[in-house]
Formats: structure tokens, sequence, C-alpha cells
């Protein structure tokens, strides 16, 4: 464990003059699951795609295993925000896992038969190899969410990265697909995208708030009973909140 | 039909929509799910400026074409990547610059009268051999070129971020994939005529979307119904002496008509059914 997977260090990022992130310092390692929260436009997306090397940051420096980001984006397994976009269009779960395999210089249209069984592998894993052959329109919208994954899976990543994965998944749901990432997260990093503030899985090893800055809560500290105190994700707002849930474990964070 | 192949003109205009109607469901295909219909029609709309400046200045009359339109198509599509929210309007005004631009050219060009409706409608009962040629090459190539592609292009098209992240030039393939939309869309005018193309671009792709289950499915589906719609609206241009050209559209345009319905009972029935 000498090397982070991900070494971010005092990054600053701004879409046209309005800055998004401010000096961000974070080292992901192999065995981490983290979930990044914080209010919509605080920056949780942008954080991402400066990551996957889809941005450039204006300050500070970003290196996946030790390189630069465009070069060792295939080091990352991504599951976007949005999987429901083209519903519509003509593509089968395992053609979409295969995508996964996409390498620059393997041209013409046939895949190879090596790929497609480790396509299959990684539908199985997810539970998925009995849809293989379905078209993605006919898939219900957690079924295509783990078809996502598998795609992310089959690029062999250190690190996993979903955006906001359970948007679209109700709360028994929710529970099972944080439980599934917790197994992932036996082989392969994991950071995990919320909007949701509440809803943080005991799986979750560690938390970062993010808004603009970024704050790293360690999985020591998240542990604390401490039901009476609220629920701060930035420095200026407050969000009071309630915890009600049946038995333990709670999780609440401490003032930044 | 059979009898009206005896004609040596119904054999090239069979050939030649056959042909159309491939390149079409390839390339049509593509459109679709990109969902860049309009931008084809600003391509095929804005060709018209080459042809003005083709006679205009003397110039030789496919290189010109396809020079502008590459050019007009090359500017929607950098304008559809850098500026999405506004680029079905700049589309739309470089559509009407282009035909506008053209008819003038035409107007100023002394002694010569260039034919509007045969670049809307086509010419397919006088298509010479040579172009049947040009397109059975196109063809060819295209096939090629979208087989070799094959990969790259279903990712661009299903989910361009991941692409990127994969290492796919997804700008770079864009810019061709529009390019070569242009090149086809300006070769398949001469001989088809405008809005065929636009037809057999759209109404083919479109109903066979729903029951492909990849890519190449919908091309060739799109390819063969394509061609199923030509021959049926050849044999009743010929049956009932109509403009060849608008027949073909006609019989798309129903069956789309029909497929529709065809949706909305199924939909329907699986409603009841639950």
């Amino acid at each position: 464990m000498s090397t982070p997977i991900v070494e971010i260090r005092n990054v600053a990022f701004a879409y046209s003059g309005d800055s998004v992130i401010k000096d961000v310092s974070l080292n992901i390692w192999p065995e981490d699951y983290i979930a990044m929260i914080g209010p919509n436009g605080g920056g949780k997306t942008t954080l991402l795609k400066l990551i996957l090397g889809l941005l450039k940051p204006d300050t500070g420096v970003i290196r996946v295993m030790g390189q630069s980001t465009q070069k060792a984006s295939s080091c990352i397994g991504y599951v976007p925000q949005d999987v429901h976009i083209n519903r519509s269009f003509p593509i089968t779960a395992l053609d979409l896992v295969l995508m996964g395999k996409l390498a620059p210089k393997k041209r013409w249209a046939r895949n190879s038969a090596s790929n497609r069984r480790e396509a299959m592998a990684a539908l199985e894993q997810l539970e998925m190899a009995p849809r293989a052959t379905k078209k993605i329109g006919e898939l219900s919208g957690g079924q295509l969410q783990r078809v996502f994954i598998a795609r992310a899976l089959v690029t062999k990543p250190k690190l996993l990265l979903l955006d906001e994965p359970t948007a679209s998944i109700d709360t028994k749901g929710q529970a099972d697909f944080f439980k599934l990432l917790g197994e992932l997260n036996k082989d392969l990093g994991i950071l995990v995208v919320s909007h949701d503030l509440l809803a943080i899985s005991r799986y979750v090893k560690s938390v970062a708030c993010v808004n603009k800055g970024l704050h790293y809560h360690k999985q020591a500290e998240i542990t604390g009973d401490m039901l009476e105190t609220m629920y701060p994700c930035t420095d200026e707002e407050w969000c009071p909140v309630e915890l009600v849930a049946h038995g333990l474990p709670h999780r609440v964070l401490k003032n930044h | 039909m059979i009898d009206a192949l005896q004609f040596e003109f119904m054999r090239n205009a069979l050939v030649a929509g056959l042909l159309a109607s491939v390149i079409c469901g390839i390339m049509g295909t593509l459109v679709v799910v990109n969902r860049i219909v309009f931008l084809s029609g600003g391509i095929a709309h804005a060709a018209y400026g080459g042809i003005g400046l083709a006679f205009y200045f003397g110039w030789p009359y496919l290189p010109s074409t396809i020079g502008f339109s590459l050019i007009a198509a090359m500017v929607m599509a950098a304008v559809s990547l850098k500026a999405k929210h506004r680029a079905d309007t700049i589309i739309g005004v470089i559509w009407a610059l282009g035909m506008a631009f053209g008819i003038i050219l035409l107007d100023l060009t002394p002694g010569y009268n260039v034919d509007l409706m045969s670049y809307l409608f086509g010419s397919i009962l006088t298509v010479p051999k040579s172009d049947i040629m040009i397109m059975l090459f196109m063809g060819v190539l295209i096939s090629i070129l979208v087989a070799y592609y094959y990969k790259d292009l279903l990712a661009l098209s299903y989910d361009e971020e991941f692409a990127q992240i994969r290492g796919v030039h997804v700008k770079g393939l864009y810019f061709a994939l529009i390019g070569m939309l242009a090149v086809t869309i300006v070769m398949v005018i001469q001989v088809v005529g405008l809005i065929l193309v636009i037809a057999l671009l759209t109404i083919p792709p479109f109903i066979v979307e729903k029951h492909a289950k990849s890519l190449v499915q919908m091309m060739v589906g799109s390819s063969l119904l394509g061609s199923l719609f030509t021959i049926t609206g050849l044999w009743l241009s010929y049956r009932y002496n109509l403009t060849s050209g608008a027949s073909i559209i006609m019989v798309s345009g129903v069956a789309f008509l029909i497929s529709m319905v065809i949706e909305r009972m199924e939909l329907y029935s699986r409603i009841k059914n639950k």
C-alpha cells in the first residue's frame, strides 16, 4: 500500500469563473469504501469528472496510480449518474457490458470469445446473467444499474466510481445495493456519490463531505453514536436532522 | 412489376433506389440513434449552395457540392459540440442560408436554369449508369468504414462520456461521422433527391429501432425495409403514373403510421392484460 489509487492535491476548478472546487486534497486507497456526500451544486460530480480526466484542474494535481488522469483513466471503473438516458437504444445487456472492453486500436465489429466470457462472468457476478440477451429497455432501473456496474467491472478497475447510483432504486433495493458494493470492496476501492445526506449504509467505511472544499471523516470518527447532534456538512449551512431508525447502527459526524 | 423491368430506365431506377436504401439504412441508423436528423436536414439543404457555386463559377459539379456541404457540415458539427442548447438554431440558419445562397447564385448565372424540383425529388427514372457505379462504390466504402469503427461508433452513440474515458477520440470520431454523412447525403441526393434522402434516413431506422437488438440489426433491418418501400413505391409510380420519389415516400409514410398504430395497440393490450 505504498501509493494510493488516486492522489488529489490542492485541486481547484471553476466553470467560467465560478469556483466549484476549492483546495481539495484526498487520497483514495485500494481498501477504501468512501461515500461522497454534499448538497446539489456542491461539486461532487465535478470532482468525479476531474478524477476521470474528463476535466482538467485549474490548479493542483490529480494522479491516478502515479500517472496523469488521461493515461490512467482505464484504472477506474465509472458508473454514470443517469443510466436511463437512451433507454430505447438498440443494445442488449451483454453488448453494453462489452462496451467496457472497448480499447483503442481494436477495431471491427466482432468481439473476441474471451471478451464475451469476461462480460458474461461480470454479469453473473451481479446476478444478471439470465438477462444478458435482453434489450436494455426491458430491464428495470435496478437491473440496468447492475449492468452498468458489470460494464465498469470488466475494465478490471482498481477503483469503482459511482455517481448517485441509488436515485432510481427503492429503499430495500438501496440496502441490497450498498451491501453488493461492500462485497465488491473486497477486491477494489469504491467511491460512491450521493446527494441523499442520510442514506449511507453501514457498509461504507468513510465519508467525504464535498461543498467546494472537502472534509474527510475516517471510520473511527463516524461510528460514534451521537444521536443528539446535528448533521453538519458545510461550514456555512447547518442542516438540523432528526435521525429516526430502528436499532443500530447509526452514524453521526462531528463538527468540522 | 416484372413487365416494368423490360425498360432499362426502370431497372436502373430500381438498382439506384435499392442502393440508396442500403446506404441510407446504414447512415440513417447512426443519424437516428445520435439524434442528428435535423443536422442531416441542414446538410442536405445547405448543399444547394454548393450547386449554385458550381454553376456560377463553372466549377466541376460534384467536388464543389461536396466541398461546400462538408464545410457547412463541419460548422454545424462544431456548433453542436460547443453549444448544444443553441445548436438547432444555428443549424436552422445555415440550412436556410445555404439554400438561399445557391438559388441566388443560380439566378445570377446567365442562361442557365436548374430545376429546383429535380433537386428536391430527384430524377430516379433518368439515373445514368455512372451514378449507379458511384453509389455502389460508396455503399461498399461506407459498409467497410462502419464495420471497422463499429465499436467506437456504438460507444459514441450510446454513451459519449464513457467512450471518452475508454480512450475513444470522441470529437474526431464525431466530425468523421458528420463528414461521412455529408458526403453520403450529397451523392444520394443527386440520384433520388433531397426529400427521399431525408425519408430513407429517418423512417426505416425509426420503425426498426424498437425491434432491433443491436446497431447492426438496425442497419440491416432499415436497409431491407427501405428496399421494400422503394420497390413498392416504384411499382405504384409505374402502375398509376405517379412521381416515383414521392410514391416511395408515401409508402414509407403509410408504413410509419401503421407501425405507430401497431405499437399503440400492443401497449394498450399489455395494459389491459395487467
